[in-house]
């Protein structure tokens, strides 16, 4: 049992034990330099990185079920050590100047900790805990600009927001254990087809199947205010904008992300008898949100603003793919994500560049940049090229993937609604590139010296975003894995 | 013969240009490696007739298969039939033309010659593809190149042209998309065109996903009434853009219509064939009065492009054999003559600081090659027989006629009548700015073309004179690839 446990939980075990190391040494003394302290903790998620990846594939069921894990759950940890470990490398300019670097750290792992145990729950209990691990350090998180009103509201909004969606997930589960008698999400999808007769003998078979549907849309609206579908949105523009930038960068890809992951679990697994359901719900959720997070980003000034609202577009689209048939709905989406976390780190990674050296945030600062940092320009290009979806890069097979596993449904009136909104987002996107590349600038930023870790970020990033896409072993991989789902 | 050097080429001397330091070395990598690509494009030219002439009646010759995306039954396929090895050469030559006549361009000259370079690795892509996911990455690469280059590098309204000019393409590339995925999931699950010709497509998928494909690439090539990307893109971009932009970019277009759209999906293609003549001779006959009415020499060649273009979708449109293969031949004509027209109006501007057809006058007298290319380009346009665009023009037209109906009969008149409003626009553009006394005195200083400009108008002007004087030669290459299309055309029958 002891092996059995330390080999099934040996990702999140990693993880805890740099917090505790953290702990000690902020115990043993005041007097540490920042800078070494920032280079070890990023060696040691490094290493934790590369212990995920060499770990042998296992599938083990702890807890009574309550946790599980196998290669599919392995690689999307792995994701999230990887993209974990390129924030805290971009985090590398703001930090070092920040006094609580070690509580940054510490308030983040237990994040991702929490974010582990979320996406290898086999019961809604576990998953509960999961997310709320997660949640409670985010928000410290978000207001770790200390001195900035702004962060402040960003936290306090984050955690009201997230403490309501908390409560429609503690409804719709408890509706459903009251229903069932069960949490455990093999049980419930074992029980496919018999879960709605067996309430029908208390409700007869139309009120059960309405309490199930209330129940799930429950469920839906917690999930939909943590990955900011419209219209539980609203919180996603002010708390981005306001938070530090590689706070901004894991709320929108590594917590986005994880939810993502548990959601179409549960989607597929406990309520895939209400496919017929959810289906029309998904797709309208779908069309919302991608035109809303369009038009909006449309407008915007500040560069954060704009990747929020192109994050919520981004959700869209995901939630397009989702749509479709249960492996190529997961396949899509988990590569899908892999190429946005890549794209998206290295928007916000220049981002965070910028703004810690400059403070500069809005897209008319980045006027001219072209001439004083090619570098960074072709970064930030690259990126958003992938977020719009351009070939090479990998955001154009991420999106043509997502959009053809949503066709499989053969619903083409909504996959053409998705095309089109590609074509909105281009428009936004490439407002961005213009200012960049075209625009003339009379106090353009200066030339900015990169330090070393965040300049290595920045290329695994682009490395990603080129790569990934052009790579075909990468989809075919994760979707062998999710063959079996 | 390994046509994946096609694309490795273009990209190796992208990163190279990249890669090195100022304007003389990135130009000179740039012609090294375009000319490297047109002596490549000969060798699979002769290795082509070669093989035909061994009894080789296969498809697609040269193919190459690799496995991308095997969970989607995705393939990197390439390959290679008579009319993309003509495509392929049209791009070579002009990529070549289209580095020489940038030869001082300045500022970011590096970035100029490798996004330009990107440009052509897409239309070569593009052109090679076999399997239609490959095809559409090609597609889609090409289209932010074009935005970057006439956005930095344009003049006018550059920034409006570029952005009208990405997002019109981009939707064309987002109907494309939806055809795309409509062709997949209603034939057995495969982008292989090859394969996708052998299955029947139901009839429904068809009358759904025909239009979605050939408006989309209709759209890249100045399908009415979305042409609207056409005049500001070409007028603002930089000469080299325009010349690709014209002479290769809007053939992409015409050659997915032929090759996926029509191919694919005959029936729909004889069903909707009198919208597509409709569309097409309006673009015909509006294009050649729009370009009427225009003062600024690059606008009278991107209207032209409008109304010559027409002629192309209306070869297809018609779907007889004479008619398809009149089409193919004006992409290739046009594409020569309207690069040719681009370069020479961007010498000229170049020097004259102005494009105004009536602040010019008397250029012969001060530039006489540069005005002499001028004027062949505009001959070449109105179809002066002994010149690409006649022998084009006039089997489109003959192909035309021999359709029977009355409505097709009365759109091959009006499109042939169009011929003479060219020939107004033309030789009044010519005349006024080429012909007369030199109006600007300060116009008597400028010089006539460097040897770079000489170099890329003579490549062109070959091209043209060689496919005027001697057709079969092109025609002979053509041929196999539009027998098997008419054969695949007739065989189908589904709708009737």
């Amino acid at each position: 049992m002891g092996i059995g446990l330390i080999a099934g939980l040996q990702q999140e075990l990693a993880v805890v034990l740099i917090v505790i190391v953290l702990l000690f040494i902020k115990l043993g003394s005041d007097r540490y330099r920042t800078e070494t302290i920032l280079g070890l903790v990023n060696v040691l998620l490094g290493i934790n990185l590369a212990a995920g990846l060499m770990m042998a594939p296992t599938q083990t069921v702890l807890f009574g079920g309550g946790f599980h894990t196998n290669e599919l759950i392995i690689l999307e940890k792995n994701i999230f050590n990887l993209g974990t470990l390129l924030i805290s490398l971009q985090a590398y300019d703001w930090l070092k100047g920040h006094k609580l670097a070690l509580e940054f750290y510490m308030l983040l792992l237990s994040t991702l900790a929490g974010l582990f145990f979320m996406i290898s729950a086999g019961n809604l209990l576990m998953f509960y805990l999961g997310l709320e691990m997660s949640t409670i350090p985010l928000a410290a998180l978000s207001n770790f600009d200390l001195e900035k009103r702004q962060s402040s509201e960003a936290a306090v909004k984050f955690i009201m927001s997230s403490a309501f969606s908390s409560a429609l997930l503690l409804f719709g589960i408890s509706l459903l254990y009251g229903a069932t008698g069960t949490l455990d999400l093999g049980t419930l999808a074992a029980s496919d087809d018999n879960l709605p007769l067996r309430m029908a003998g208390i409700l007869g078979s139309t009120g059960a199947h309405a309490l199930l549907v209330f129940a799930f849309v429950l469920l839906l609206s917690g999930f939909a205010f943590k990955i900011s579908v419209v219209p539980f949105h609203l919180w996603t523009a002010d708390v981005y904008e306001g938070s530090p930038v590689p706070v901004t960068a894991y709320l929108s890809v590594i917590s986005k992300g994880a939810v993502f992951f548990a959601f179409i679990q549960v989607l597929y697994t406990t309520f895939r008898p209400l496919a017929r359901d959810w289906y029309n719900m998904l797709v309208l959720l779908a069309v919302l949100t991608m035109l809303t997070g369009n038009l909006f980003a449309l407008r915007q000034d500040k560069l954060k603003r704009l990747l929020a609202f192109s994050s919520i577009a981004q959700v869209g689209f995901i939630l397009v793919g989702m749509t479709g048939s249960p492996t190529t709905a997961n396949a899509s989406v988990i590569y899908f994500i892999l190429v946005y976390l890549f794209s998206n780190l290295g928007a916000f990674g220049v981002v965070a560049v910028v703004s810690a050296m400059t403070g500069k945030e809005g897209i008319d600062d980045y006027k001219g940049l072209y001439k004083t940092n090619p570098f960074l320009s072709w970064v930030m290009a690259i990126s958003l090229f992938s977020l719009a979806g351009i070939p090479p890069t990998a955001g154009f097979f991420g999106k043509f993937f997502l959009l053809m596993s949503g066709a499989g449904r053969g619903n083409y009136v909504f996959i053409s609604m998705a095309a089109l909104n590609m074509v909105i987002s281009l428009y936004y996107y490439l407002r961005v590139i213009k200012a960049i590349f075209m625009d003339a600038n009379d106090h353009p930023i200066g030339r900015l010296k990169i330090s070393l870790l965040p300049a290595i970020a920045l290329m695994v990033c682009v490395a990603g975003v080129l790569l990934t896409g052009l790579l075909g072993w990468v989809y075919d991989y994760i979707y062998s894995l999710s063959a079996n789902f | 013969m390994n046509l994946s050097l096609f694309i490795i080429i273009p990209l190796v001397t992208a990163v190279a240009v990249m890669c090195c330091r100022g304007l003389r070395q990135a130009r000179w990598i740039s012609l090294a490696g375009s000319l490297g690509q047109l002596l490549l494009s000969f060798v699979l030219l002769f290795r082509f007739g070669q093989e035909r002439a061994a009894g080789n009646s296969s498809r697609m010759l040269f193919e190459y298969r690799h496995s991308w995306f095997a969970a989607w039954h995705i393939d990197y396929h390439i390959g290679v039939d008579g009319i993309s090895v003509a495509m392929i050469l049209l791009t070579a030559v002009i990529v070549l033309a289209g580095v020489l006549v940038s030869w001082n361009k300045g500022p970011w000259s590096k970035e100029f010659f490798s996004l330009l370079l990107i440009l052509a690795l897409g239309a070569y892509g593009f052109f090679l593809s076999l399997d239609l996911f490959t095809m559409f990455f090609f597609l889609e690469l090409s289209v932010i190149p074009k935005y970057l280059l006439i956005g930095i590098w344009g003049s006018g309204r550059k920034e409006y042209s570029a952005m009208k000019l990405a997002l019109m393409l981009m939707s064309g590339s987002a109907l494309v998309f939806i055809g795309l995925l409509g062709l997949y999931y209603g034939s057995g699950h495969s982008f292989d065109i090859l394969q996708l010709a052998q299955v029947p497509i139901s009839a429904g998928v068809q009358r759904t996903f025909f239009p979605c494909l050939f408006i989309g690439f209709g759209i890249f090539t100045a399908l009415f009434p979305l042409h609207t990307w056409v005049p500001d893109g070409h007028s603002s971009a930089p000469t080299a853009a325009s010349m690709f932009l014209a002479g290769i970019s809007m053939k992409l277009g015409a050659y997915g219509c032929l090759r996926v759209a029509t191919y694919l999906m005959p029936d729909a293609a004889r069903e909707y064939a009198p919208i597509i003549i409709v569309l097409a001779t309006i673009a015909i006959v509006y294009g050649a009065f729009a370009t009427m009415m225009q003062k600024d020499l690059k606008y009278i060649n991107a209207y032209s492009s409008v109304s010559h273009c027409g002629f192309i979708l209306l070869g297809i449109g018609m779907l007889t054999r004479a008619a398809i293969n009149g089409a193919v031949l004006q992409m290739i004509s046009h594409g020569l003559m309207t690069a040719l027209f681009f370069a020479s109006i961007g010498m000229i501007y170049d020097r004259a600081h102005t494009r105004m057809v009536d602040r010019l006058g008397g250029l012969l007298k001060v530039m006489p090659f540069i005005s002499t290319i001028f004027v062949i380009a505009g001959l070449c346009s109105l179809g002066l027989p002994g010149l690409s665009s006649f022998v084009a023009e006039i089997t489109v037209f003959i192909g035309s006629w021999q359709h029977p109906g009355t409505m097709y009969r009365l759109a091959t008149i009006l499109a042939c009548a169009s011929i003479v409003i060219t020939a107004v626009y033309i030789l009044r553009a010519s005349a006024q700015t080429v012909m007369g006394p030199v109006k600007d005195p300060q116009f008597s200083v400028l010089t006539d073309a460097a040897w770079y400009e000489r170099l890329a108008s003579i490549l062109l002007v070959a091209g043209i004179v060689v496919i005027g004087v001697a057709p079969f030669w092109l025609n002979d290459l053509l041929k196999p690839g539009i027998d098997a299309f008419m054969v695949h055309a007739g065989q189908t029958g589904l709708l009737k």
